[in-house]
């Protein structure tokens, strides 16, 4: 029992999950979203700085919830910083598509930083739980929600 | 088709009297044979992930005995058809089945008469319809609603429809740090202006078992009306509408061991039949000409279309099962339980019951420190056992505690001390793995 669950609760998403990085609230944010899973009650915001190139240069987020929500969002900004609003976007899809279908290699998207591709790749776990799905993609749809300028969205 | 048609001691012969159901569900005087009980939910048999399945998650929805899957199969299999229209041997019998478990609810309840027990797809419907159909004929500006702030949001949101439309008031009573209902705060609350006091019998989130004797002796005091949300009260207590001189009880099939898109409305009969229809079309008008239509009464008022006859149908035998083996018993049964569990999860380290009242039904609800509950029901998952994880519908309870959701299990008729023990190891297990 404990192996499976481990599959999905790896040391490092546990470590994440309790202490998120950039867990902060981004003063001078250029965008922001508010994401929300009514099933479970996890809630977050996520901030970004872009530039005027549309690159973020900075990202952060505060919130409440699960585990897997909370690694995934701590993760997410992480591998967002310096990315331009495209990159971001295709992470965002690849992320998605990793956690959704079966076979799916987040490395074939290339050019990104393998050792955060890596780490992204833990939380495919939650294929095997698929209940858990949006929790791990809660952060990645209140980014692109933010960046495409919406304030606020609901994974039901 | 006129009102006679639907009486119903005019079919020949009413299949489901020979229901094939067993009597082994009524236990002998002072025992509760658990083992004989659970053999009757064939659903208790089956394995989750190679274990054993423990179902802690009732207050959800109940799992279902032999004895119900039996009597709406033999509906389809032998005598369905559509009610209240046919001259036909099956519409007859079907319509004699449909509207005999009308009279199980109303005796279930002591309502009455059974033209106050109204099917609705649920509780959900059931309140909505109080709401729209009472509550549009009859508040006015400034005119107050009584809720409590444990109410399910079924019975938050159609007053809030309300209040759009009507411009009325809702007054939310507090509860304590223990999830009682604050009576003192009720009394205050109530006034001339105050006309329906709508509360939850038992709370869902917090098993609270509300004084509702108390809270409608008072609103009647104030001449207000009554709705009570008996959705998790009347799987662990008998309740008797009649001794609560309540006006409006609502209640899932569901829940009480029936199937889905079947609940009931009862209410009393002068205020049903004084009230408007909720939705209209057949079965419901006593004649339609296109310059004016007559309504039927009640139950067949409220009643547009064609019902969830066969779910009626199941409805009717859950109440023969429950009633085979006495709300007693079960009660008696499942408080045993509860306190095995208040026990042993309080023993778990770091782990905090939400609602502690003093009366509460079997229901716990608790947060373990430094684990999210969506973790910990993942977690539980795994060694098989179902309990229900988030805000619970009830996110006023929520914020009223200050957490986004609780871990709860709720026990039903054949839950054991085992199966808490099952639970107890898991989370303990689970305050290892998480750390
Ligand atoms: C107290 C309470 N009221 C109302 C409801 C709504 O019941 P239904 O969804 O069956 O209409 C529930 C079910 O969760 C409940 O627990």
């Amino acid at each position: 029992m404990f192996d499976e669950l481990r599959d999905l609760y790896q040391e490092v998403i546990l470590d994440h999950g309790k202490s998120p990085r950039n867990f902060r609230h981004l003063e001078n944010a250029t965008c922001l979203a508010h994401g929300n899973n009514p099933i479970c009650g996890d809630m977050l915001v996520v901030y970004l700085t872009l530039d005027d190139d549309g690159r973020i240069t900075d990202v952060a987020f505060q919130g409440e919830g699960c585990a897997i929500s909370m690694a995934s969002a701590s993760m997410m900004t992480e591998i967002l910083k310096g990315k331009t609003r495209d990159e971001a976007k295709r992470l965002y899809e690849g992320f998605h598509d990793m956690c959704t279908k079966d076979g799916f290699d987040l490395s074939e998207l290339g050019d990104f930083d393998e050792d955060a591709i890596d780490r992204l790749k833990m939380l495919s776990g939650v294929r095997e739980f698929p209940i858990r799905v949006k929790c791990a993609t809660l952060a990645w749809h209140t980014m692109q929600a933010a960046v495409d300028g919406e304030q606020e969205i609901s994974t039901e | 088709m006129n009102e006679e048609s639907t009486a119903v001691d005019i079919a020949p012969r009413n299949p489901q009297q020979a229901l094939p159901g067993d009597n082994s569900t009524a236990a002998p005087p002072g025992a509760y044979d658990i083992e004989r009980i659970r053999a009757d939910f064939p659903i208790l048999k089956q394995k989750v992930y190679g274990k054993p399945l423990v179902y802690l998650d009732n207050g959800a929805s109940a799992q279902k005995p032999q004895h119900v899957l039996d009597a709406m199969n033999e509906a389809y299999e032998t005598y369905y058809s559509n009610v209240h229209r046919g001259v036909h041997w099956t519409s007859q019998a079907s319509t004699e089945s449909f509207e005999g478990s009308r009279k199980k609810v109303a005796a279930f309840l002591n309502a009455a008469s059974e033209n106050e027990i109204i099917f609705t797809r649920g509780a959900t419907e059931a309140i909505n319809l109080v709401a729209a159909s009472w509550g549009g004929a009859n508040l006015n500006p400034g005119d107050e609603v009584i809720l409590s702030h444990m109410e399910h949001h079924s019975n938050i949101v159609p007053w809030q429809i309300l209040r759009q439309q009507k411009g009325i008031e809702l007054k939310i009573v507090p509860i304590d740090d223990d999830g009682n209902f604050l009576f003192d705060e009720y009394e205050k609350m109530l006034s001339e202006k105050t006309k329906m006091v709508a509360v939850t019998h038992v709370s869902n989130a917090l098993g609270t078992i509300v004084p509702v004797e108390d809270v409608i002796r008072l609103a009647h005091d104030k001449g207000a009306l009554v709705l009570l949300d008996g959705c998790q009260a009347v799987p662990h207590m008998a309740v008797d509408v009649q001794a609560l001189d309540a006006d409006f009880y609502v209640f899932s099939g569901h829940k009480l061991y029936g199937p889905t898109g079947i609940g009931v409305l009862w209410g009393r009969e002068d205020l049903l039949n004084a009230m408007p229809p909720y939705q209209s079309g057949g079965d419901m008008i006593s004649s339609v000409t296109f310059e004016k239509t007559t309504f039927k009464k009640s139950p067949h008022r409220f009643e547009a279309g064609t019902p969830a006859i066969v779910e009626a149908i199941g409805l009717g035998a859950a109440l023969d099962y429950v009633g085979a083996i006495g709300l007693g018993n079960i009660s008696a049964h499942e408080q045993g339980v509860l306190q095995y569990a208040s026990e042993r999860l309080q023993a778990v380290e770091g782990l905090r019951i939400i609602g502690q009242a003093r009366e509460k039904a079997s229901i716990v609800s608790f947060v373990i420190d430094g684990i999210h509950a969506h973790d910990l029901g993942t977690f539980v998952d795994r060694a098989g056992v179902a309990v229900r994880v988030g805000h619970h519908c009830a996110q006023p309870v929520m914020e009223r505690y200050g957490i986004a959701a609780t871990a709860r299990a709720s026990f039903g008729l054949y839950n054991t001390r085992n199966e808490v023990d099952v639970l107890t190891d898991a989370l303990t297990d689970a305050k290892e793995f998480f750390g």
